[in-house]
């Protein structure tokens, strides 16, 4: 693990766009938690210069699945193939080394280090004699990319807000040169312009020929990046679209499951009853 | 009217940052950790400072020179046992086992050097040998099995005692002779004056021109770095510190190698914490276990290393002792050995969470742990008042973790 030599992802030149590939396809991937079924015979493909989606309830397996990916848990059944093999990915390690890079849920920081040491946590420069301005550069580098408001990245990782640390956590998946970028919920707690940014930091990866898998509770994020949205629910497949040819409540039904839905209905009303005087019923508090 | 403002550091653009350069931005920089809860050495240097102030003014021979120079000489084999345990505390680990293992690798560096008549350095490395094997057995039972490390080395105090005993057979005790090099080094080897003032310039050299070093590389890189005057006034009074020290313990016997020797290693396990990734890879598996995982470190190899860093420095130390000693005994490593080098690590400021400490711990803790047993012995108080007084000390030293730790969280500073 050497980031030295390896060229950072958001720094790399634009290149001719390469001709779209499978980057990575799964079969049947299952995964129980003791008597927890939390994905059952999940399939999914994302090829280079793609951004595919995943959206679904809450405990619909989506971090489960991301998880699986990057090593962190391994699945019971199923294959992978990545970049043209069947791989297993039994540690996070050998996720990073295949070149699949992950931002997660709960961020995995360390609240002791600071925010350079957090970033190269892993793939130091110089491993026997760290090379601090240099990778106190690139921090700077990155976190001005990602329009982070971060005071100073020599303050322990603990001293940040939730916002600040989810852009430390995007900016180290950056690092190295991965073909595969999975953001778990990138955007949950960013304010309205980091929001932006990494929206846009999406399109600028698929640009470059990455695929980048992109969780998300936001439809309309969803829809303006995606190129794909994949349904999970209850741990299955439960529909895929094209961006394009999708509208936001079909996407809704198939997360809920369900034409007439909690999301609907409330909608519905919403054409109805104007918004501002609008007031609690009984109907709405037993909701 | 054009003014050139100079480029603002790229760490420094933030507006809400205040900008703390100079001295008094050194200064202020300083009360800020320190309210944090960020003590640093502060709370084990003001102990020291107290507890030197009431021994001197209880017997005044002990802040003598002769005194001093015997205290420093005591400190070093424990002090070397204590410097492992920091490696292990950092990863929220203990070893129990160090005073145990201290003393089985004095017994087969006894047994081979006399008994079987090997040359030293294979007697002193089958000693350490074995404490490297121990340290790998230690981590491979602990990733493999899972049992928590305060119970391997529990199960690992009584069983090495055992074999101990064992090794050293039924006569108990073996004698070095005076004339050998350890012996020599754990007892009369005392560095020569001018090179002991020629190694304080060393030192205060090292200091000022890797500060002006880095601070020139940080520049270059656009970032902000200290300002010259701090990187002197640094140099100037670590030099005009230990000139003093050196001139006051060179009215005795003045500095012994082994001493030399201490803190050499206190200094190479320094850079090894704070200038590799391995020492890193420690910090965040204290930190955060299972971030430190996701980021691609191996975290069993993260364990195993700390605990052979551990037994083999309790090794070292166990050999450093039986140099001063000039034998060993069924009773080496035995007592208080093993509650002095974990106290005097967490004493100095390592934190028993895991995660914070540094090499300085063990120097400045075991400082303090000699004092307190060198000042009651002067007052012919015996072991009994020492272990009391030394369990208190060691219980103020938690609470100030636990409370800084508090202190910490609520100022948002890990
Ligand atoms: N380590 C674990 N041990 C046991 N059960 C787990 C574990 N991780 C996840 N689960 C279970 O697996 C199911 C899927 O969880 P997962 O975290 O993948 O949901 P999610 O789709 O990411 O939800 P959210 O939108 O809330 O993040 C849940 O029922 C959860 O309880
Ligand atoms: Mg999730």
């Amino acid at each position: 693990m050497n980031a030295t030599t390896a060229t950072d992802t958001a720094a790399a030149p634009d290149g001719a766009r390469p001709n779209l590939h499978t980057v990575l396809s799964l079969r049947g991937i299952s995964k129980s938690f003791g008597a927890v079924a939390a994905l059952t015979d999940i399939d999914l493909d994302v090829s280079s210069s793609e951004v595919v989606a995943i959206v679904g309830d809450n405990g619909a397996g989506k971090s489960t699945l991301v998880k699986v990916l990057s090593g962190v848990h391994a699945p019971d059944s199923g294959t992978i193939d990545f970049g043209g093999e069947r791989v297993t990915l039994p540690t996070p390690m050998a996720a990073l080394e295949r070149g699949i890079a992950t931002v997660f849920q709960d961020l995995a920081l360390c609240d002791n280090l600071d925010v350079v040491q957090n970033l190269f946590l892993g793939r130091e420069r110089r491993p026997f004699q760290l090379d601090e301005v240099g990778m106190e550069v690139r921090a700077w580098e990155l976190l001005r990319q990602l329009s982070a408001k971060i005071p100073s990245v020599r303050i322990p990782i603990a001293s940040l807000s939730g916002g600040q640390r989810q852009t430390v956590a995007i900016a180290r998946s950056l690092l190295g040169d991965p073909k595969l970028i999975i953001l778990d919920e990138p955007t949950a707690a960013l304010g309205v312009a980091q929001t932006a940014e990494v929206l846009n930091l999406v399109e600028r990866l698929r640009e470059r020929g990455h695929g980048v898998i992109l969780i998300s509770h936001n439809m309309e994020d969803v829809k303006a990046v995606a190129d794909r949205v994949v349904v999970l629910r209850l741990g299955r497949n439960n529909g895929e679209f094209r961006v394009g040819d999708v509208t936001t409540e079909e996407i809704i039904s198939a997360i809920t499951g369900a034409t007439d839905n909690a999301v609907s209905r409330r909608r519905s009303r919403g054409d109805t009853a104007s918004p501002t005087t609008h007031t609690i019923t009984t109907e709405d508090a037993e909701r | 009217m054009t003014t050139t403002i100079p480029p603002i550091p790229t760490d420094l653009q933030d507006e809400r940052l205040r900008a703390d350069t100079g001295m008094g931005g050194a200064i202020r920089a300083g009360i800020d950790r320190i309210r944090g809860g960020d003590l640093g050495f502060l709370p084990v240097i003001a102990g020291l400072a107290i507890i030197w102030t009431i021994f001197q003014i209880l017997n005044p021979y002990f802040l003598s020179s002769g005194n001093l120079t015997n205290l420093l000489m005591e400190s070093a084999p424990v002090g070397v046992i204590a410097l492992g345990i920091v490696f292990v505390l950092l990863v929220g680990e203990i070893d129990l086992s160090v005073g145990s293992v201290s003393g089985l690798a004095a017994a087969i560096m006894a047994i081979n050097f006399i008994d079987n008549r090997w040359p030293l350095p294979l007697a002193i490395a089958a000693a350490v040998g074995v404490a490297v094997l121990i340290g790998f057995a230690y981590g491979f039972i602990y990733n493999r099995i899972g049992v928590p490390s305060f119970v391997i080395t529990l199960s690992g105090l009584l069983g090495f005692l055992g074999l101990q005993l064992f090794v050293l057979g039924p006569k108990g005790t073996i004698n070095l002779p005076f004339d050998s090099p350890l012996v020599h080094f754990g007892q009369l080897a005392f560095v020569p004056q001018w090179l002991a003032y020629a190694l304080v310039a060393l030192a205060a050299a090292a200091v000022l021109v890797g500060g002006l070093l880095r601070a020139r590389i940080r520049r270059n890189a656009g970032l902000s770095a200290p300002a010259l005057s701090l990187t002197l006034i640094r140099a100037g009074l670590l030099a005009a510190l230990l000139t003093f020290a050196v001139w006051y313990l060179y009215q005795a016997r003045g500095v012994g190698w082994m001493v030399v020797f201490f803190v050499a290693l206190v200094l190479l396990a320094n850079y090894a914490l704070t200038r590799t990734s391995w020492g890193r890879s420690l910090f965040a598996v204290g930190g955060n276990r299972e971030a430190a995982r996701r980021s691609g470190i191996r975290i069993t190899a993260v364990y195993t290393t700390a605990f052979i860093a551990c037994t083999t420095l309790a090794a070292v130390g166990g050999l450093l002792a039986a140099g001063r000693l000039a034998s060993a005994a069924q009773s080496s490593g035995g007592g208080d050995v093993n509650l002095n080098a974990i106290a005097a690590a967490v004493i100095g400021g390592t934190s028993l969470f895991g995660g914070r400490g540094s090499a300085f711990a063990a120097l400045l803790g075991i400082l303090v742990i000699q004092s307190i047993s060198s000042g009651l012995t002067l007052l012919n108080l015996d072991s009994s008042i020492r272990y009391m007084v030394t369990g208190a000390v060691v219980l103020i030293a938690v609470s100030l973790d636990a409370v800084a730790r508090r202190s910490r969280s609520s100022h948002g500073r890990a």
